[in-house]
């Protein structure tokens, strides 16, 4: 029998102030329910308009388990397409990524044919259609193109549901950390560069997301991989530069002080970051030409305060990870309650030298490939997790550190960088858009 | 020849150290500036502008090795065990000035922990150098059929 299905009481009781319920992580229902709701009237990343740069172009992904083309048009438009032939279903682009043959899509199983805006351009033998009901059917519309979809300086974003919270409400000024990471470049933009990793987590999604802002957790899970490389960089002396591995794998040790000052950013709707006074990224080496460039740019002051804002993950709630100042992002991808499919991209800096590209290739290396000894303590903590939930005596997680009953009057704030309040503003968010939304986006 | 001093014999012997986890030995193997390379795309020209599985210098190999020995290293319990099958390595060049010798070795690699395990294959690329102490790996670039897999972790060496 169905636990949660047609039951939004028993959905919303899973969320308390303080607490989840353990079947928002092991539920397959639960699940499917959040692909029904929470990732339909939510705004979910897709990919970045650079992947398709000219006309013609695609990049292959999800949007909630359903397969999408991001799909550059003749008209240079970025469009989202569900990723199915109007006739019987067969996916009509398979490889992750390419440039249409004809500028046409057409399907692999009876050669039906689509122009770039979705449009059917031929069909086989077509007048056996004539006196049918084709006409008049969803399927000679051709293929879905979604409607509800944003650019927004590169990032192509899109709503499942035809009604809900615009981009800009559901976003709000949590955008900023967007601003910053493509304020970053001298060119004033971003470019996908050095390969896409593809990480496979045996977790439910929300492990992952809730981990982005979890600023308790490095100096325990992460003690082996970074502890050990402070303990072999212990001899040298003051005076020696740091090998970049080093720089980024240390302040994963720091200790909790760090982390409590570095403080936490809460918006409405589940969007946060850590680092609003400083980050682990604070105390990279200078980079000279670089700042050079960013202050031919932009004037000395305005790239001052660009390079000063050195937050460390934000979280746009429920499928994005940015880390705007070192440009590497992390997609959640999810598969089924306990999959989860973690996409690592980065970005070059347009107009800045390679040296900071390498910088960030080195860094989605060191800390989120599936070959990463950061990752792999990580993982490893999301799959304790996910089997250790399944026990009975406690079926309830808490989150109740720093927790204060005034967070019902509203989230928004800054507050200690320990606090567990990133994950309660999730749980809200969570909760809200599990169900059904009027088309001004409040629930019902 | 000894194993030091024969290519195709330190290929096997460099496999057999990581399969029996004598991670120390096998470090021994490389040079100062050593590279062990896993890239993750075919054909990846270059290392530091594109992302790799692995593109370790021999601190970064250290890291690894040495934080195996950790009692916190949490996602090595239990630990991960790997073996290499390896099909005859082939001397693909020798250079006459400075003696580096490559070798070409297409090799299977299971790691398995516990209930899971991850299969790899592809082809493993030896670039060995002499030494007075004998030969030594200053390259180990090993290109996967399966780079572009949605992988799980890879905790060991491929």
């Amino acid at each position: 029998m169905d636990k949660y299905r047609n039951q939004p009481d028993a959905v919303q009781a899973l969320v308390r102030e303080d607490q989840v319920h353990r079947d928002v992580y092991l539920s397959p229902e639960v699940f499917a329910l959040e692909m029904e709701h929470l990732w339909r009237n939510t705004w979910i990343y897709v990919g970045h308009d650079s992947q398709v740069p000219t006309s013609g172009d695609f990049y292959t992904t999800t949007v909630a388990t359903q397969p999408v083309i991001l799909l550059r048009g003749e008209d240079a438009v970025v469009r989202v397409l569900m990723n199915r032939c109007a006739h019987k279903g067969a996916q009509l682009v398979s490889a992750p990524s390419g440039q249409c043959e004809g500028h046409l899509l057409r399907c692999p199983y009876h050669g039906w044919t689509y122009r770039l805006d979705g449009s059917v351009r031929s069909i086989p033998q077509k007048s056996g259609y004539d006196g049918t009901a084709f006409a008049d059917s969803t399927a000679a519309q051709g293929v879905v193109v979604l409607q509800n979809i944003k650019n927004y300086r590169g990032f192509v974003f899109v709503r499942l549901a035809q009604s809900g919270p615009s981009f800009e409400e559901y976003f709000g000024d949590s955008l900023s950390s967007i601003d910053n990471m493509v304020d970053r470049a001298p060119g004033g933009r971003l470019e996908v560069a050095g390969g896409t990793l593809r990480y496979l987590h045996d977790c439910n999604w929300k492990m992952f997301i809730e981990n982005l802002n979890d600023t308790m957790h490095p100096m325990v899970a992460h003690e082996a991989a970074a502890g050990t490389a402070k303990k072999l960089w212990a001899g040298q002396p003051d005076t020696m530069p740091k090998p970049m591995a080093v720089e980024q794998f240390l302040p994963f040790v720091n200790g909790y002080a760090f982390f409590e000052g570095m403080g936490v950013k809460l918006w409405e709707n589940g969007h946060s970051y850590s680092g609003v006074k400083f980050s682990i990224h604070s105390q990279y080496a200078a980079e000279g030409e670089y700042e050079t460039l960013m202050e031919q740019a932009y004037g000395a002051e305005r790239a001052r305060a660009i390079l000063g804002e050195v937050r460390h993950n934000t979280v746009y709630y429920p499928s994005l990870t940015i880390k705007g100042a070192i440009q590497a992002i992390r997609i959640a991808r999810p598969i089924a309650h306990d999959k989860t499919l973690i996409e690592s991209v980065t970005f070059r800096l347009v107009g800045a030298p390679d040296h900071l590209l390498e910088r960030t290739v080195l860094y989605t290396r060191l800390i989120n490939a599936p070959t990463s000894v950061v990752g792999h303590d990580d993982r490893h903590c999301y799959r304790a997790m996910q089997q250790g939930l399944a026990t009975d005596g406690n079926e309830w997680v808490s989150l109740h550190r720093n927790h204060d009953p005034v967070e019902r009057e509203g989230m928004a704030g800054v507050y200690n960088g320990l606090s567990e309040v990133s994950m309660r503003g999730q749980f809200r968010a969570w909760a809200r858009f599990m169900q059904p939304l009027k088309p001004t986006g409040e629930s019902v | 020849m000894s194993t030091l001093h024969d290519p195709i014999a330190l290929v096997y012997h460099e496999a057999r150290l990581l399969d029996e986890q004598r991670f120390d030995e096998w470090y021994a193997l490389y040079t100062d500036d050593a590279l062990y390379w896993v890239p993750l795309t075919r054909g990846q020209p270059d290392g530091l502008l594109h992302t790799s599985l692995l593109y370790e210098d021999k601190l970064l190999l250290k890291i690894r090795v040495e934080r195996f020995k950790s009692p916190h290293a949490f996602a090595q319990q239990p630990r991960s065990h790997g073996q290499h099958v390896l099909q005859a390595p082939q001397v693909d060049s020798v250079d006459a000035v400075t003696g580096l010798t490559v070798l070409r070795t297409p090799f299977f690699y299971m790691e398995s922990q516990r209930d899971e395990s991850v299969l790899l294959s592809g082809v493993a690329w030896h670039h060995l150098l002499p030494t007075a102490s004998g030969l030594r790996i200053r390259m180990k670039k090993v290109e996967l059929v399966n780079c572009d897999a949605a992988l799980p972790s890879i905790q060991l060496f491929p």
